[in-house]
Parts: structure tokens; sequence; C-alpha cells
């Protein structure tokens, strides 16, 4: 056994035990603490499965941002006087019984795999150049299978739409009431100055260069929604009242654009989400500049929750 | 499996496919950002152009006689995207199109921006979360790649799971959470399935799996999985508890919207999965699971019905009997000799069921909003006067009934006589019970409503509100759908057979 | 067994740590949590898929890849979405429990 085989079996075994025990734990805030640890070795395994834009994207948005919007729920929700009991002893057999018999399936299953492993990456790599792409997972998400890609981005937008909706009718159109968690304070403060403008460069490098090496729109917009966020925590930007047209254009810029080459290719090229040839990388560039914008102002107002008092109060 | 017309060398020029996703998704976005009522004018703007391009769609494969094709990006499958219309596609969305618009024009007194505002929260959500379901049940239907068709259902599960808490009730809150628990357990389990699928045959694409797949026990387990994932979103028994609460709570036309439309993409995707991609590998014993499963949601259903004080209840849990009904179909379709899903006619009276309950219960949900609006309550018990309040309206939810009992000439007699053919002719009769079993219930609390509702009140009824014409008679017009539609289904239902495999009589 | 299938297997059993979470805890943001696990489970099993895939000089096929990028950002929407709805419920009634205890014919606003 080699000491990466070694090192591997280690992380796995060390990401089952905090997932089970943020399953178990009795405090929801250690849970919740232990699962962005989590998310962390996550990444490091996808680094270990050679797949780096995923690492990315997890670390990002898998633990990064859900981690944040959990552990201000958690913090939200202490004060609940929670007795609610769940299901009995026998349920819980039951339902145990179900899980472990679902885990043996998938596991017999992944580790038996076909004599011949279908892959896809020959017919990636050929048909990658036509593009002018280097990275062949930016290639799948805005070449081969970019309508995902779009949908994807009008589910995120929707998804804010459907938060935006729960805000009481009085606060329609006003700000979000975005928590600030620690006490305004000068460490605060100083991260809040310091780390932006390091994140906005970091988050335009990933986007810009995600057409040859790993990084991409996904993983520069949430950096930069990181950003946006901790300053508006730390109290140093208002958070803006959802009514505002640039914070609405902003949102819709991505897609728009996505979907008005995708269109263009109708006519330009052969068919919907063609891109004409020789055109292609300046045009995925595009759409990744934009739709990083997009994916910044989504995130960021993701965090930020549905409007809670209207503007004028 | 299908046949080679499934994978096209060029795109076949289907822009019209593109346009029935486009569309919508373009209206949302414009919507977001223009505001206001402007979310309201670009939905109304967009409903009849809907409504044709179904309609062109579905002339084009009706009278071509075969599917359609569109390769996005001119990629083909196994590296892109395909979008495929056959004529149960076609059907589908046409259904879907006249459901949306007579909603949409049903919701237009409902949701209307006051005059003084730039933009108020509900009609500004609802207007855009009609417009993204639309656009969600259209990549359902016309999907070729079973990860799109992922994206697809999550898009529509964001589209409907606001729409239950939009009047912003506590206990509309708690339906809506516990919907989008049910709903995102299910989609991660469809997940896991394709996930086991691309591991073995390297693709994602219906009509490439559909010539690839073997039974192994990956391929089984991901049926196994994608189905447990699809039937807790299309609330099959016993994995309906979020139903009744979630529709019966959200406001009329939204649940008009997740009744009979909503539940029917999740369920369309069973049908996708057994009948095209993997015909063979369920079995007998699977089907009779589905059976089974659809026979308790009929029973259940229809006994919960009869005992709820509510009328918006008691649509609710119609729903759920009814949603079982479909599930009838899929022993009903297992041919023996050669142990697989046959496209026979068990595949188009479940479709039929489909389409009318779509068209009744949407008429039943906007007549039972319009008596909540119109006397400030929905108890049964109280409904005495509202027949001569609002005729039309009482006229609709009974012709919506007729339907769900399975009278003629309604789409939903049509339905359940060819399930009951099936069932006879392959000597399952134990299913032509269960159904018969179902209609007598379902009479029992129409009756039980209709009766109340059209009994003289003993003191004049007040008015809550004032019910305009043009709401009653968008629910009249669909309950009207459904009713005719069992002579419309006569000459022309093997629409549904368009792009099927030629099938052996299956009876 | 290789690195790989190490991590599948791991994969897999989060899927069925997950559910018995989600199923049997009855605090929702401790469903959400298990909710989030067994999506991790699933993405780690496709990436598994991916570096089975690996040829012609890549480290693994990129299309699961990209698909599971993708699955993280629409599983963080509705994460996103579940906790919105969590909070404005616990704001609305000042408990944050999925018992029907609040079905019935009152109206609260």
């Amino acid at each position: 056994m080699t000491t990466s085989l070694a090192l591997d079996i280690g992380l796995a075994g060390l990401i089952l035990a905090i997932g089970t025990w943020t399953v178990f734990a009795r405090d929801s805030l250690a849970a919740v603490i232990g699962f962005v640890g989590y998310g962390l070795l996550l990444a490091v395994i996808w680094v270990r499965l050679s797949a780096p834009d995923v690492a990315l994207t997890e670390a990002a948005i898998g633990s990064g941002m859900t981690g944040m919007l959990l552990l201000g729920a958690a913090a939200r929700l202490r004060t609940e006087r929670n007795h609610a009991t769940g299901i009995g002893l026998r349920g819980r057999v039951a339902v145990g019984v179900l899980c472990v018999m679902i885990s043996a399936g998938l596991a017999i299953v992944i580790l038996f795999p076909p004599e011949s492993i279908p892959t896809l990456a020959p017919a990636v790599m050929e048909n990658l150049a036509q593009s002018g792409l280097g990275n062949p997972v930016a290639g799948v998400l805005f070449v081969f299978r970019a309508l995902d890609t779009l949908l994807e981005k009008v589910v995120l937008i929707l998804a804010l739409l459907g938060i935006w909706s729960l805000a009481p009718d009085r606060a329609w159109g006003g700000v979000p009431g975005l928590r600030i968690y620690l006490e305004p304070s000068s460490t605060l403060t100083f991260l809040a100055q310091l780390l932006p403008p390091v994140g906005i460069v970091v988050g335009v490098y990933m986007c810009w260069v995600g057409a040859n090496v790993p990084g991409g729109a996904f993983q520069g917009g949430t950096v930069l929604a990181a950003m946006w966020l901790l300053v508006m925590i730390a109290g140093l930007r208002n958070v803006p009242p959802i009514d505002r047209f640039w914070l609405r254009f902003l949102l819709v810029i991505g897609p728009v654009i996505f979907l008005a080459i995708g269109l263009a290719g109708f006519v330009l090229a052969d068919a919907f989400l063609a891109y004409p040839a020789g055109y292609a990388k300046p045009l995925i560039v595009a759409v990744e500049v934009a739709l990083t914008l997009s994916i910044a102002v989504t995130l960021g107002m993701l965090g930020a929750g549905p409007p809670e008092r209207s503007q004028h109060s | 499996m299908l046949n080679a017309a499934g994978l096209p060398d060029a795109t076949t020029g289907s822009a019209s496919l593109v346009l029935s996703i486009v569309l919508p998704v373009a209206g949302v976005v414009l919507s977001l950002v223009l505001g206001g009522r402007q979310a309201e004018r670009i939905a109304l703007v967009l409903l009849p152009i809907g409504l044709a391009i179904a309609s062109v769609i579905f002339v084009q494969v009706t009278w071509g006689g075969h599917s359609l094709a569109y390769i996005v990006g001119d990629w083909a499958p196994p590296l892109g995207i395909v979008l495929r219309a056959d004529g149960l596609s076609a059907t589908m969305m046409m259904m879907t199109a006249v459901v949306i618009c007579a909603i949409g024009i049903f919701a237009v007194a409902d949701f209307r921006t006051p005059a003084d505002v730039f933009e108020a929260r509900a009609p500004f959500a609802f207007w855009i979360l009609l417009l993204a379901i639309w656009s969600a049940m259209n990549i359902v239907f016309v999907g070729g790649d079973l990860f799109t068709l992922y994206v697809a259902l999550e898009l529509l599960t964001f589209a409907a799971v606001p729409l239950v808490s939009l009047d912003g009730r506590a206990e509309t809150l708690q339906a809506a959470l516990r919907y989008l628990l049910f709903a995102i357990l299910g989609s991660v389990f469809y997940l896991v399935g394709a996930v086991l699928l691309y591991g073995t045959y390297g693709t994602l694409d219906i009509a490439m799996l559909s010539e690839r797949v073997h039974a192994d026990p990956a391929t089984i387990a991901a049926a196994a999985l994608m189905t447990a994932g699809l039937l807790a979103k299309t609330a099959l028994f016993p994995l309906h508890l979020w139903l009744p609460p979630a529709h019966a709570g959200a406001p009329a036309a939204a649940s008009a919207v997740l009744s009979a439309l909503v539940v029917k993409g999740s369920f369309f995707l069973v049908v996708r999965l057994w009948f095209d991609v993997m015909p063979g590998i369920p079995g007998a014993a699977g089907t009779q699971v589905l059976g089974a499963l659809g026979a308790a949601a009929i029973v259940f259903g229809n006994v919960l019905a009869l005992r709820q004080q509510r009328l918006k209840l008691l649509v609710a849990y119609s729903t759920v009997a009814q949603i079982g009904y479909l599930f009838l179909m899929f022993p009903l379709a297992f041919n023996t000799a050669s142990s697989a899903l046959q496209s026979g006619s068990a595949l188009t009276a479940g479709i039929l069921q489909a389409i009318s309950h779509a068209t009744a219960k949407g008429a039943m949900f906007m007549s039972a909003g319009l008596m909540y609006a119109a006397l400030g309550h929905d108890r049964i018990a109280g409904l005495a006067g509202i027949g001569r309040l609002l005729p039309m309206t009482v006229f609709a939810f009974a012709l919506g009934g007729v339907s769900l009992i399975g009278l003629p000439p309604s789409g939903g007699f049509l339905a359940k006589w060819l399930l009951l053919d099936a069932a006879v002719v392959s000597g399952q009769w134990w299913w032509a019970a269960i159904m018969l079993a179902g209609g007598l219930l379902t009479s029992g609390y129409m009756f039980l409503v209709l009766s109340r509702a059209m009994t003289p009140a003993l003191e004049p009824v007040k008015l809550h509100a004032t019910i305009p014409q043009y709401q009653q008679a968008a629910a009249l017009a669909l309950a009207l759908c459904s009713l005719l539609l069992g002579l419309v289904a006569f000459s022309s239902f093997d629409a549904v057979q368009i792009g099927r495999p030629v099938a052996a009589q299956v009876g | 067994m290789n690195a790989a299938a190490w991590f599948g297997v791991c994969g897999a059993t989060l899927v069925g740590v997950g559910l018995f979470g989600l199923v049997t805890n009855p605090e929702p943001l401790r469903k959400i949590l298990a909710f989030n696990l067994v999506g991790s489970g699933v993405f780690l099993m496709f990436g598994v898929v991916a570096k089975r895939g690996a040829a012609v000089g890549l480290g693994g096929d990129p299309v699961p890849q990209a698909l599971v990028i993708t699955a993280i950002v629409v599983a963080f929407a509705a994460t996103a979405m579940a906790i919105a709805l969590l909070l404005r419920l616990f704001e609305a009634t000042g408990e944050a429990n999925l018992d029907s205890s609040l079905s019935g014919d009152a109206k609260r606003g």
C-alpha cells in the first residue's frame, strides 16, 4: 500500500466520520461548523480525484457559501424552544435498515464497474480545439452542454426570486435584513477593508483564466460574492434594496447575454447555442464575464435573504 | 427501443422546440429587470405566443407522423444534447399550454398590481413563477438528456415551492418547506440513478441509453432509485404527505397550476424512463409494485377526501387519488410475452388520464377558489346558497367532477374505459375492481359537495367579493375541455403513439 | 481496491448516513444539513465515475466533472431556499418544526 493510497483511505475515513458526526451531534451550531470542515476536506478529495474545477467549486459554493448560510441559520435558531420528538425507536430502526440497504447497494454497484469503462474524454479532447478553449471542463460547460449551464443560471435566479417572495408585503422592494452575527469590531472592519481588493483580483483572475486552466465563471463569481457579503456584514457598504434597477440589471445580464449569443447562433452558426467558427473563444469569454457578474450578485443576494424592512422606514 | 429517428444526423430544423423553452425563460429574465406590472404584461403577451408554438409543434408531429428533433449547439449526443418531441411530448405540451392560458386569464383578477405602487410582491412573483413553470414543463417534455431533465426538475421545484407560500400564512410556509424537502430529496435520488447509468453506459441521452441498456445490477439500482425519487415528487402513496397541505394552502390559481401541471412533470419522466429508456428492466414485479402503490393511492386518497371538512383540502386529496390512476397503466402496459413495457392502448389511456385530470383539476381548484372568495371560507358544510350566487362556477366544478368520476363523454371516462379494457383483456381483473371502487368513492364526495352547494341558503348569503365573469368563464372553459376530451380523443388519440416503436397488439 | 474505489464506497455510505439523518432528525435545519450530505455523497460517486474515465492524458472524464459543478450550484440554491423558508417560518411562528400543529382552519398572519 503506497502512502498516497493510505492518505486517500485516511481522507475517506475522516470525512465519513465527520459526516456521520454532523448527523448525530446534539448541538446544531457544532454540527454546522463540522459541516464546514467537512466541505473543505471534500475539496481536498476532489483534488485527489483529479478534478480541480470541482474542488474550487466545492470549496467556494458547497462549503463556503452553504456553510455561511447554515451558520447564520443555526445562530438565529439558537433561541428556538424546540421540543420536537421525531420518530420512535422502531421507526428509526426501519429507516436505518433501509439506509444500510441503499448504501450497500450503491457501494456494490460502484465497486464493480463494467469491464470497458465508457468515457467521453477522447470525444471532448477531439472537439475542444475547435472552440479554442484549453480547459475541457469549460468546454463541456459552455460548448457541448451549454443548455444545461444556461438553465442552471435561470435556476439560481428563480431561487432568488423565491426567497424574495417570502418577504412580508410591506417590506417588498426594501432592504434585505442581512444579519450581522458578529459585533462590528475593528477586526472585522479591518478584514473587510483588506480582503476585498485581493478577493476581487482573485475572482476576476479565476473567471478570466477559466477558459484554459481550472477556474471559470462559477468559481470566480463566488469569490466576488463572498467579498461583497463580507463588506456588507462588516457594515462598510449598505445592503441594496431589491428594487434597484442596477441590481436587477446585473442579476440578469449573464443569462441575457448567454441567451442572446445562443439565439444568434441560429443565424450566425448552425444552431441554437452554436458558436460561429473562429469566434467561439471570444464569445465564450464574454459569456463567462457576464455570468461571473450575475453569479456574484445572485449569490450575494442569496446570502442576504428576503427583504425585511421597507427602505422608507 | 427507439428507432434510428431518435438520433438525427442533422438538425431537422424544428426550432420551435427551442423556442418553446427559450421564450418563457426570456420572459422570466425580462420581467425581473423591467419590474413592476411589466411582469404581468409580459406573461399575458407570452400566453398566446406559447400556445401558438405548442400548436405548431403538435401539428408538425401529428401531420408529419414522426418525431421532431433538434441538436442543441450542433453537437450530437453523447457529447451534446438533443431535444426530441414525439407524439407523447407534443400532446403534453399542448395540454400545458391550454391549461396555463386558462389559469393565466383566471389569475389576472387575483394578481393585479395596484395602481399606486410600482411593484407588488405577490403579483410580481406569481407571473414570473408561472412562466418559469411553463418553461420547466416544456423542457421536461422535450428534453432528450437525463441531466438536462434533472435541471428541468429542479427548475420546476423552485418555481412551484414559492407558489405554495405565496400568501405568507404560517401553515403555507410549513407546507412549502415540507414540499421542498421531499422534492430535493427526490431530485438527488434521480441524480444517483443518472450517475449509475452514466458509469455503466457512458451517455445520458435517452435514445442512446435505450439501445445500450441491459439488465445488470447497476441499471436495476438506477431504475429503482430514479423511480423512487420521481415518485416522491409526484406524491404517489406513501410519499404523498406533502401534497394536501401544499396544494390546499396555495392561492387558487397557484393550486390549479400545482395540481394540474407540476405533478405531471415528474410523472412524465417516470413514463419516459420506463417506456423509453429501460422498458425491459423493471419486469412484471416492478410494474405490479407501481400498480399496487397506485391502487393504494386511489383508495386512501378518495377515502381521505370523503372525510375532509374544507373544500380545497378535499380537492387536494382527490389529486392524490387521481395520481394513483396514472400509475395503473404500468402493469397494464406490461407484455408478458416480451417481458417489457409496450406502448399500446394502456399508454394512451394513462396520458389521457393525465390530460383530463389536468383540465378537470385546474377547473375545480379555480372554482373552489372562487367559492372561497365569494363566501369568505371554504367549509363544505357552509356552502349552501353558492349555487345561486355562482352558477357557472358550481357547474364548472361539477363538470370537473364528471371527468374525475369517469362519466361519458369526458376524457376521464375514455381513459378509465381503456384501462378497464386492458385490465380485462390481460386478466388483471384486480385493477378493474380498484378503479370501480375509486369511481364510487369519487362520486360520493362529489355528491357531498354538489348537494351542499345546490341547497338554498336559509338566510341570504353575503358576498365577500364580487367575482368577475371572466374568471368563472375560464374555469368553465377548462372544465368543458375535460368533458369533451373523450370525443376529441376518438379521432386522433393515436397522437400519443407517434414516434413510438411499433408494438405488437397487447390488447 | 484503488483510491477511487475507496472514495466511491465513502460516497455510497454518505448517501445512506445522510438519508438517515434527513428522515429521522426532526429539526428542519438538520434535515437540510443531511440533504447536503446526501448530495455530496452522490457527487463523490460521480467523481469516481469521472476518475475511472481518465483517458487521453486527462486526469478524469470532463463530462461528469462538469455535471457535478452544475449539480453543486443547484444544490446550493436548494439549500438557500430551504433555509430562507425555515427562517421565515421561525419568524412567523417562533417555532421551526414540521409538525402539523399549524394546519387547520386557524388563519394567522
